[in-house]
């Protein structure tokens, strides 16, 4: 399955992409990812949470990369669901934004854990990489994730619809959201 | 705290629930001392616009005192204890709409951004108290709020102006004020306004300081059109004669030069079977808005003029008059109001008194009454315009 999504954000090439060179940012708008931490100069763990309530997890390397422009990766050779991904920097026409195309491809496999995991992506796939961008965008240009109070979990925002109500949270709410 | 609630359709009340508290870093906690309600409430009340949920905080013109801050505003540009106007489109200030001046159409302000771009195409910014199509904020019909972006949106207002005279400055009066500034008035215009409740009336107010030769009300309940007329503007009532017809006699048979929807979805027309057939196809949801105020403009419209959309629309429209728009050059000019490009310049017209906002409040109630207050602006009932509610 291959997935594209593409955002415009308004900061020079060089940020975006120092930012999305540290990969420990991703679990900060990439709704599935729970932690992304550098094992090497070019390799990484990565975690993602999984429909059953477990995790998956696998090791990348970065496969090319080219300062502000092009940095791109795959899992290794005995990933569950191997996997690429590769994101593309583009001046934008504005002179000042950028625009960010990402790629994500996943070899998906047979049995119970491909079901599942086709199970995660849903009827649109594509719209929780749309999501993600979104909030790379926030990220990027506002410094963290927009919150309301009828979707106050920031990147868990899709998954919660229909919401709780637009009214503030009572306070056990609000604890158990600053722990999550 | 006590807040107004969305119950369901028909439905609003008043319930105890949380105090607000900061979720982003720029937000700021305003203890609420004025708040209005809205022609557009209705179509909330109505339940016209989607994805409303039941206890969603109403409200999206208030105005109060800063009571606290997040971390990341700064002391030089809002404080606790300053009097603040909170402007209904929540915006960030730092997008590239916001760099366009675009502020109802931030791009960062709106966690439901998805479910707008759906509906919308592209998506468009979180609003306070209205949907989760705009992002599911809480409200401001309450007796305080949460206002993200606080460091940006909000203006400061010396206290020697009072509630009444600043509050508008929230929603109706930038949005009356854009809808006359999009119509390019020149001293020889001739503007129609289709709608004189809160905002067609302060849009006639607006054409007429913009420099219009002469200012036209429709509507057809007589205390509306009395208003407008104490104002000093024209008035036709659709009730009673045909409004093209109307229009035609007041212009030498040249049409308005610029006309002014503040209707938007929930029109009614003169003609009954017209009315009927916009009204069963909503109901059945084969349409979801009805614009007869729209269809009527670009109709009137004298060729190459303006027509200027203020009125709220949610959805798709039937029989459109692309023919007339199309062959007789008009242009159609509209949007959700960008609040924050004018609350600074209308601020210094009320200070100048070049615009007087009180003109069109009606009644004032305690917040507990806002239930009371929807049912009478929804049912036009006691000569009510403008109702300002005190938390």
């Amino acid at each position: 399955m291959e997935l594209t999504a593409t955002t415009t954000i308004r900061k020079p090439a060089a940020e975006v992409y120092a930012f999305w060179l540290r990969l420990e940012n991703l679990p900060m708008f990439m709704a599935h990812l729970e932690e992304v931490r550098s094992t090497g100069d070019r390799t990484s763990h990565w975690k993602a949470s999984a429909p059953f309530g477990s995790a998956i997890e696998w090791d990348a390397e970065v496969i090319e990369e080219v300062p502000d422009e092009l940095v791109a990766w795959r899992s290794s050779a005995d990933a569950d669901v191997p996997n690429t991904g590769r994101v593309r920097l583009v001046p934008a026409p504005d002179g000042v934004s950028t625009e960010v195309h990402v790629l994500l491809s996943y070899d998906i496999p047979g049995g119970d854990l491909g079901k599942a995991v086709a199970e995660y992506f849903g009827e649109e796939p594509h719209q929780q990489l749309d999501d993600d961008l979104r909030r790379l965008k926030q990220v990027m240009e506002i410094g963290e994730v927009m919150r309301s109070e009828g979707a106050p979990w920031g990147k868990r925002a899709r998954k919660e619809f229909p919401q709780r109500p637009a009214q503030p949270l009572p306070p056990d709410e609000l604890a158990q959201e600053a722990r999550t | 705290m006590k807040a107004t609630t969305w119950a369901g359709r028909n439905k609003v009340e008043v319930r105890d629930v949380p105090d607000p508290s900061i979720l982003n870093s720029r937000d700021a906690i305003v203890r609420i001392t004025s708040t209005a309600i809205c022609g557009s409430d209705l179509h909330l009340l109505d339940g016209y616009v989607p994805t409303m949920q039941d206890g969603d905080v109403m409200g999206h013109e208030f105005m109060g005192e800063v009571v606290e801050v997040g971390p990341g505003v700064e002391a030089g540009r809002l404080r606790v204890g300053d009097r603040v106007v909170v402007p209904f489109p929540i915006a960030c200030g730092v997008c590239a709409a916001c760099a366009a001046e675009l502020y109802s159409c931030c791009e960062n302000s709106n966690p439901n951004a998805g479910v707008a771009e759906k509906m919308f195409g592209h998506p468009t910014a979180g609003i306070f108290g209205y949907s989760h199509l705009t992002g599911g904020f809480a409200g401001g019909q309450a007796e305080y709020a949460r206002v993200p972006f606080a460091d940006f949106g909000p203006l400061k207002v010396d206290g020697d102006l009072s509630d009444e005279q600043v509050l508008f400055l929230s929603d109706i009066l930038p949005t009356g004020y854009m809808g006359a500034q999009m119509c390019d008035i020149r001293p020889t215009d001739v503007v129609a306004v289709w709608g004189a409740g809160p905002v067609g009336q302060l849009a006639m107010d607006s054409a007429r300081l913009l420099g219009a030769a002469q200012v036209i009300a429709i509507d057809r309940e007589p205390y509306r059109l009395r208003m407008a007329e104490d104002a000093g503007h024209t008035t036709v009532d659709f009730s009673e004669v045909d409004i093209r017809s109307a229009l035609l006699e007041l212009t030498g048979g040249r049409g308005p030069d610029k006309c002014i929807d503040a209707v938007g979805l929930e029109a009614t027309h003169g003609s009954a079977h017209i009315h009927v057939y916009d009204r069963i196809k909503q109901a059945v949801r084969a349409e979801t808005d009805r614009p007869h105020a729209l269809r009527q403009a670009i109709l009137a419209c004298r060729n190459g003029g303006v027509v200027s959309v203020i009125g709220v629309y949610t959805g798709l429209v039937d029989k459109f008059p692309a023919g007339a728009w199309m062959n007789r050059s008009l242009t159609l000019r509209t949007g959700q109001c960008h609040v924050q490009r004018y609350m600074k310049p209308l601020l210094k017209r009320i200070e100048r008194r070049e615009l007087d906002p009180t003109r069109i409040i009606t009644h004032t109630l305690p917040l507990d009454e806002a239930p009371h207050g929807y049912n009478i602006f929804k049912r036009k009932r006691d000569n009510c315009e403008k109702i300002v509610l005190k938390p």
